[in-house]
């Protein structure tokens, strides 16, 4: 499955704030750690601001905080505020059997993912991410030190 | 407040072992003869089907025999505020060699008091399975939750559950 820079910018965000519950981090800070713009931050932020899963912080040092309970946030909240999860349409009434057969096979697809987000909370999500660290994972290691700076991709 | 876990009794369903505490509200045990009254009126409410049948039919399988891949745990409230008495109950197996795969301990029911939820005591529950399949031998639990259970779905991903290498398929027999 993709998902946009946007979704996966902002479950990144989510993770770093919720780390640090109480205290803030400027669009900045977020933004230098997955070398993305402060310009398309910006945006994901106020989307998820809006939505109200952090709060900004006005004045010096400002930024924002998360706004959310990391035990029952789930990527799905933060997902569907960027991507259209819902199942394929059910072909229109002049579809072929084919395309009604293959948007089926779609939707079984797409409702193991919508479940699969779902059902990991930002403090699982958490747990998973610490679990790899104390692993000591190479690949982990190899992954963020090859990230960092890097542009954000899609994939998978 | 959380509960600690605290180990299961061994030995089988009629001669329980006294247990080891570790300053808890709730412990862990085997199931007895005088629990199935309490699964089955917990069961009866969260799933709306009685089937009393069934879980007396479990009782005598998974109660009383081969306890040593066999478990059905019941957890019991001991303090003000959890109980005291019944509060949920576990039950799974270890299973080898069906549909190819190398003997794992498999959980098959597991229910928590509504009103005690959220206490730790599902997770106290597979804590204590988990570590019976351990002692059986195992090194993978496995389970099988509904798409749309997102209650269970979420608890055992907090668990550190994640999807395993096998797909679940059906068909309609007409
Ligand atoms: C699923 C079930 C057994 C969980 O029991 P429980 O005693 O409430 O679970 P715990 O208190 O140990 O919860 C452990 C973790 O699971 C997750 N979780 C449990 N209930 C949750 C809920 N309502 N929302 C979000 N996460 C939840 C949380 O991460 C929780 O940890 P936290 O409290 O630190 O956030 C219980 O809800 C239940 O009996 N449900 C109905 C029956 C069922 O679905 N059985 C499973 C299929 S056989």
């Amino acid at each position: 499955m993709r998902l946009q820079v946007s979704t996966r910018l902002a479950i990144f965000a989510v993770l770093e704030l919720a780390a640090r519950e109480g205290s803030q981090l400027s669009v900045a800070e977020i933004g230098e750690k997955y070398g993305v713009s402060s310009h398309h931050l910006a945006k994901v932020m106020h989307v998820l601001g809006r939505a109200g899963l952090v709060r900004s912080v006005r004045g010096a040092g400002g930024g924002y905080q998360f706004a959310g309970n990391a035990r029952r946030m789930t990527l799905l909240d933060v997902a569907q505020l960027f991507e259209d999860l819902n199942s394929v349409e059910q072909g229109a009434a002049d579809a072929t059997r084919e395309e009604q057969t293959l948007s089926d096979v779609l939707g079984e697809i797409d409702d193991i993912a919508r479940a699969t987000l779902g059902s990991i909370t930002i403090a699982t999500m958490r747990k998973l991410v610490d679990r790899r660290a104390a692993a000591g994972s190479r690949n982990a290691e190899a992954g963020s030190s090859r990230r960092k700076g890097a542009p954000l991709r899609p994939v998978r | 407040m959380r509960y600690e876990f605290l180990s299961v009794g061994s030995g089988d369903a009629g001669k329980m072992q006294e247990l080891t505490e570790i300053n808890s509200a709730v412990r862990v045990r085997r199931v007895r003869a005088a629990d199935i009254s309490h699964v089955i009126a917990l069961d009866t409410r969260v799933t709306k089907i009685a089937k009393a049948e069934y879980w007396n039919d479990i009782f005598r399988r998974y109660g009383k025999q081969r306890n040593s891949e066999r478990f059905f745990l019941v957890a019991e409230g001991r303090a003000e505020g959890a109980g005291p008495g019944f509060l949920g109950f576990i039950i799974g197996e270890v299973r080898a060699w069906e549909f190819g795969s190398s003997p794992c301990g498999w959980v098959f029911a597991l229910s928590v008091e509504p009103k005690a939820r959220l206490h730790g005591i599902g997770s106290a529950l597979l804590e204590a399975i988990s570590a019976e399949f351990r002692k059986a031998g195992v090194g993978k639990m496995r389970t099988m939750v509904a798409r749309d259970g997102r209650l269970p779905l979420l608890f055992f991903r907090s668990e550190g559950m994640i999807a395993g290498p096998y797909i679940q398929l059906e068909k309609d027999l007409d």
